[in-house]
């Protein structure tokens, strides 16, 4: 875990929704801005990328920006392909050809039909979270009784973890990814995690269902190693916990903030997907993609990036770029959708896009249908956020209706 | 206009079958763009270019009269 007195790193920095203005000013020197992340914490100067163009431009380009490499001090792998235990099956890190390989493998998983048939689920997850926080009475955390309670169920229904071991298999996964990120050691909390994984990924092999492990294993079955497929787990988790509880967290707080945009959605349900747009990009929970490594010497947004240098792309600021809509600041929810890099763009984009959206869809919905007079129940200056996470989040969020 | 899609591209996100069904498809097999109007209604010309936009891997391009719109179509 990061030391709670250590500089929230600078390009994670914001003030309420809105990059933070350390963050912000580095895009009056150009799109691209040679910065030290950690001021002060050491670590070499990097690349930031700001602009919404020149950011798909380097996540666009995997052959000349890799994805292998990480900053800081992990180890790049190993020129031979191996890779340490721990990165096994997370796709992010991987460049073609290893990740076209996996990807092509899972992307028919996910396809937008595939999701839908997970609808009735989630919406019945979204209704007992909201029974809960209903019985719970008032004020009550939307941040423990819907943001972050979502996302795990979600998760487990996806990979087919049975009812009955969630609490236990989610409890195990936050443990394994708190120590899990950058480190060798692991917990026994994390070893438990893998080991029901391990367990979870043999049932499946040998008597595989109709969920997302048993179709990969009967439609690829010799294709993946139990490490993989052990590895594509860990990832989904890594990739839509954080970033879906800071989704739906910041999202209410942005509508209750803003009740005539909320009025628009709450009473034409046919809005909410072009607002789900609006807010992905306006919130722009992940702060940055994996870093890229520069291949090869290449110039962009004037700027002169040197083989080996390492690259970091801001989503937040890509997304409030002025070249990309008009008024970007403003959540406007009725704005034209406009290509948003909140999920990523290129090779990487986010595989679960699909869900992420429907999943979504289907919180904000059921929230404000619920609790029609939803309303914050502290000043809005007062709402704690999660500053200490890949995704930006809220961290308490007392509501009352 | 004619719509030309490029499946070595594709990175599957659905984006434009969600957006424009009347034009594009998603694969079950693949999970990949399915083209099902190379040269759509001139009604959904600018749903069309609107999909081309958003595409994450820049897999689909526009060509012909009404193909610009100044939007940038090419991914990059």
């Amino acid at each position: 875990m990061p030391h709670e007195s250590a500089p929230v790193p600078l390009h994670t920095r914001r003030t309420h929704f809105d990059p933070a203005d350390d963050l912000r000013r580095l895009t009056a020197d150009g799109p691209v801005t040679r910065v030290s992340l950690a001021p002060g914490a050491g670590g070499e100067p990097l690349w930031l990328v700001t602009g919404h163009e020149e950011v798909r431009r380097v996540l666009g380009d995997h052959t000349r920006f890799s994805t292998r490499r990480r900053f800081g001090s992990r180890e790049p792998a190993g020129g031979d392909g191996e890779r340490p235990d721990e990165g096994v099956g997370l796709l992010m890190d991987y460049d073609p050809p290893e990740h076209t390989r996996l990807r092509k493998m899972l992307t028919p998983e996910f396809t937008v039909r595939r999701m839908r048939r997970l609808q009735p689920r989630i919406e019945a997850i979204v209704a007992e979270r909201l029974d809960i926080m209903e019985r719970a009475g008032h004020p009550a955390d939307l941040a423990e009784l819907f943001a972050s309670a979502i996302p795990g169920p979600v998760l487990c229904e996806l990979i087919g973890v049975p009812r009955d071991d969630r609490d236990d298999f989610l409890r195990r996964c936050h443990a394994h990814l708190a120590t899990g990120r950058g480190r060798q050691e692991r917990t026994a909390a994390g070893s438990a995690f893998t080991r029901y994984l391990a367990a979870l990924v043999a049932r499946q092999r040998k008597n595989p269902d109709d969920g997302f492990l048993g179709m990969l294993v009967r439609d690829h079955g010799g294709d993946f190693t139990d490490k993989e497929l052990r590895g594509i787990c860990v990832l989904l988790m890594l990739a839509g916990l954080d970033n879906i509880s800071g989704m739906l967290g910041l999202g209410a707080l942005a509508l209750l903030e803003s009740p005539d945009q909320l009025a628009l959605v709450r009473d034409d349900p046919a809005a909410l997907d072009r607002a789900v747009e609006e807010l992905l990009r306006y919130l722009s929970v992940p702060h940055a993609p994996t870093p890229r490594t520069a291949v090869e010497d290449i110039t962009l947004g004037g700027r002169l990036i040197r083989a080996g240098d390492t690259v970091v792309c801001s989503i937040p600021l890509a997304n409030r770029d002025p070249h990309l809509t008009a008024d970007p600041d403003r959540l406007d929810l009725t704005r034209e959708p406009v290509p948003h890099v909140a999920f990523g763009h290129g090779i990487h984009h986010c595989i679960g896009a699909a869900l992420a959206r429907m999943e979504l869809r289907i919180a904000y919905t059921a929230l404000l249908r619920r609790f029609p007079g939803l309303r914050l129940a502290v000043p809005a200056q007062d709402v704690a956020f999660r500053v200490r996470s890949t995704a930006y989040g809220v961290e308490r969020l007392p509501v009352t209706w | 206009m004619e719509v030309h899609v490029d499946r070595g591209r594709c990175a599957g996100s659905g984006l434009c079958m969600s957006y424009v069904p009347a034009v594009f498809d998603q694969s079950e097999d693949d999970g990949k763009v399915l083209l099902k109007a190379a040269r759509p209604e001139p009604g959904t010309a600018a749903a069309v270019r609107g999909a081309a936009a958003r595409c994450p891997a820049g897999a689909i391009t526009l060509s012909g009269r009404d193909a610009p719109g100044g939007t940038d179509t090419r991914g990059r």
